[in-house]
């Protein structure tokens, strides 16, 4: 076998990442302590182009692209997803810009990791093969691993990013283990190949069941679902807060590809047997990660626990597993990555404070101080709770909407009691921002590239909510609805 | 002629001193190896079945968990270090800084 032009160009986007970090990367040996920001644009740039190419393969009207041998397959889903990704790490870098000036962590290594982390979710996005999947998941993980301990002077970041990675080595042993009896019991670990395989059985052995509760521990792991959601608030409160949100957006939406490949397409045969374990890890999520969140004081681990419930929101439309539930997670995940990176801009605005803006209470009265700053964080806790006219509301209907046009009403409807639990803790935020006097002076970092972050978020925030449908109408035209 | 069940075995017992090991022991390198252990019962899987079926598979995918297995270790190792750096902990019962 050999590797031909039409494998690489199949990789292209992902070959301009990796390539130009190692560039990167010795460029940063060249640039002086205060210029690190230039690493920052030049990451940018490297996204800018590698959007470029992924533009251009979906211009030239040849997807799916097959390549490597059944290892990759670039669809629009791959696409969608992908665009997904450049979004949240481009907006990450520039919400980092001065965070990390301020944290005294100003170094380029930062944005490479950043951007090898962004490899290995596009790797992810368009496996079409276990080995690749896990290839890719893992390639995401490692830097995220470092990232959280970034702040080597901080103790608190050391924990936090121990405790994530030894948790994180166990989880990606046990779906190993579960992917090895895949292998065993189809003799493939290609996707399509395993799926055809399981058409064929005429009866599935018992070790299929506990290879399924394996591979749902190991991707349910990522996406912080509970059970195995432990390492999540730890993780996030310890992580520099831009690389907090890239975890909740970009980890999180990364491993959602691998839910829709291995269990909606590879698994299709035997979607009964995964959609009741998958069913109680989304009930599980949603009733952990909103009641939990009330009794946090930081808003780092209160939005970790609602990261956690909107992982279990998103899970229904894998759920679904019909072509409209993948096109619901779609949209869900674009939207949960505005919204998200936009309230962590503002969290990142206030870390001039001496709690960093981590405390809940460091908002109290903030809109008496600067109406524009708390209108736009109403704005983005809005969209979390799902209160219309905002994206939040849109994103959860639809994967409500999917739901229920498979006749599973009773979950659509659990969802929804849930999320109205949930809006209690965004709400409380916003009522010690509006109700309370404020306390103290406040203190903003302001730098134009936070700014930017937040309107654009914003921007996106009401677009999506009030005209999604364009949006819409793309996701389902790469799941194929169209 | 090994049959594939002793391979199977085999990997289920090492996969369950490992997972036991990351689950009950307080020192972190220890639970670090019990990690390594885990990934190698995979390998050990990988390659039977890859023998079984007769394809390659299996062992070009244990290759690759060779590779990683490594590269996580890397990672975990330089994160310890700096965690004992910082606050001289060695075992996992001391990481309470953060609760909730």
């Amino acid at each position: 076998m050999m590797i031909g032009i039409n494998d690489i160009l199949a990789i292209l986007p992902e070959l301009i990442v990796a390539g130009s970090v190692c560039v990167l990367l010795l460029v940063d040996f060249l640039i002086g302590k205060e210029n690190k920001a230039l690493m920052g644009y030049l990451s940018l740039a490297v996204i800018f182009a590698a959007a470029i190419a992924t533009w251009s393969m979906t211009r030239s009207g040849s997807l799916p692209v097959d390549a490597f041998n059944g290892m990759i397959s670039v669809d629009k889903i791959a696409v969608f997803f992908k665009v997904i990704f450049f979004i949240a790490t481009a907006l990450t870098i520039m919400l980092s810009l001065s965070y990390i000036k301020d944290k005294n962590i100003n170094l380029g290594e930062y944005y490479a990791l950043l951007l090898f982390s962004l490899t290995g979710m596009m790797i992810t996005a368009s496996s079409s093969d276990l080995l690749s999947i896990y290839l890719g998941i893992e390639l995401m993980s490692l830097p995220i691993y470092a990232l959280v301990g970034f702040r080597v002077r901080d103790g608190r970041a050391n924990e936090g990013a121990m405790k994530y990675v030894i948790l994180g080595a166990f989880s990606s042993a046990v779906m190993l283990f579960g992917i090895s009896f895949i292998y065993g019991l189809t003799g493939t670990t290609e996707i399509s190949g395993i799926a055809e395989a399981l058409r064929s059985a005429d009866a599935q052995p018992a070790a299929l069941g506990i290879a399924i509760v394996m591979l749902v521990a190991g991707f349910g792991f990522k996406i912080a679902g509970v059970p195995f959601h432990m390492w999540a608030p730890d993780a996030y409160e310890a992580a520099p807060t831009p690389i907090t949100a890239f975890m909740s957006v970009a980890a999180k939406t990364a491993a959602f590809v691998v839910f829709v490949r291995v269990f909606v397409d590879g698994f299709a045969p035997i979607v009964e047997q995964w959609q009741l374990i998958l069913t109680v890890l989304a009930i599980l999520s949603m009733l952990v990660g909103n009641t939990v969140a009330i009794a946090q004081t930081n808003i780092k681990r209160m939005l970790a626990y609602s990261s956690i419930g909107h992982g279990g929101y998103a899970l229904l439309g894998i759920i679904a597993a019909t072509p409209e539930g993948t096109s619901s997670v779609m949209f869900y995940l674009l939207v949960y990555a505005f919204m998200n990176l936009g309230i962590f801009g503002v969290i990142v605005m206030m870390n001039r404070d001496k709690s960093g803006g981590e405390l809940i209470t460091d908002y109290t009265g903030l809109a008496k101080k600067n109406g524009a700053l708390a209108l736009v964080m109403l704005i983005f806790l809005f969209s979390l709770a799902g209160i219309p006219p905002t994206a939040g509301f849109m994103g959860k209907f639809y994967v409500f909407m999917a739901l229920i046009n498979e006749g599973m009403v009773w979950l659509a409807v659990v969802a929804v009691i849930f999320s109205a639990v949930a809006a209690y803790f965004y709400i409380r935020v916003i009522m010690l921002m509006y109700m309370k006097e404020p306390e103290r002076e406040f203190s903003y970092a302001r730098p134009l590239s936070v700014l930017i972050v937040i309107t654009i978020s914003l921007i996106a925030v009401i677009l999506l909510g009030v005209l999604p449908d364009r949006i819409i109408e793309l996701a389902e035209k790469a799941v194929g609805i169209l | 002629m090994v049959p594939l069940s002793w391979f199977i075995g085999l990997a289920v017992v090492l996969f369950m001193i490992g997972a036991a090991g990351v689950l009950t022991r307080k020192n972190i390198i220890i639970m670090l190896m019990s990690v390594e252990l885990m990934l190698n019962s995979v390998n050990i899987n990988l390659v039977a079945f890859g023998h079984y079926h007769g394809d390659l598979r299996g062992q070009i995918f244990a290759i690759f968990t060779i590779t990683l297995a490594a590269a996580e270790v890397a990672v975990a190792l330089g994160i310890l270090i700096s965690l004992v750096k910082q606050r001289r902990i060695f075992n996992s019962d001391e990481l309470d800084s953060m609760k909730g």
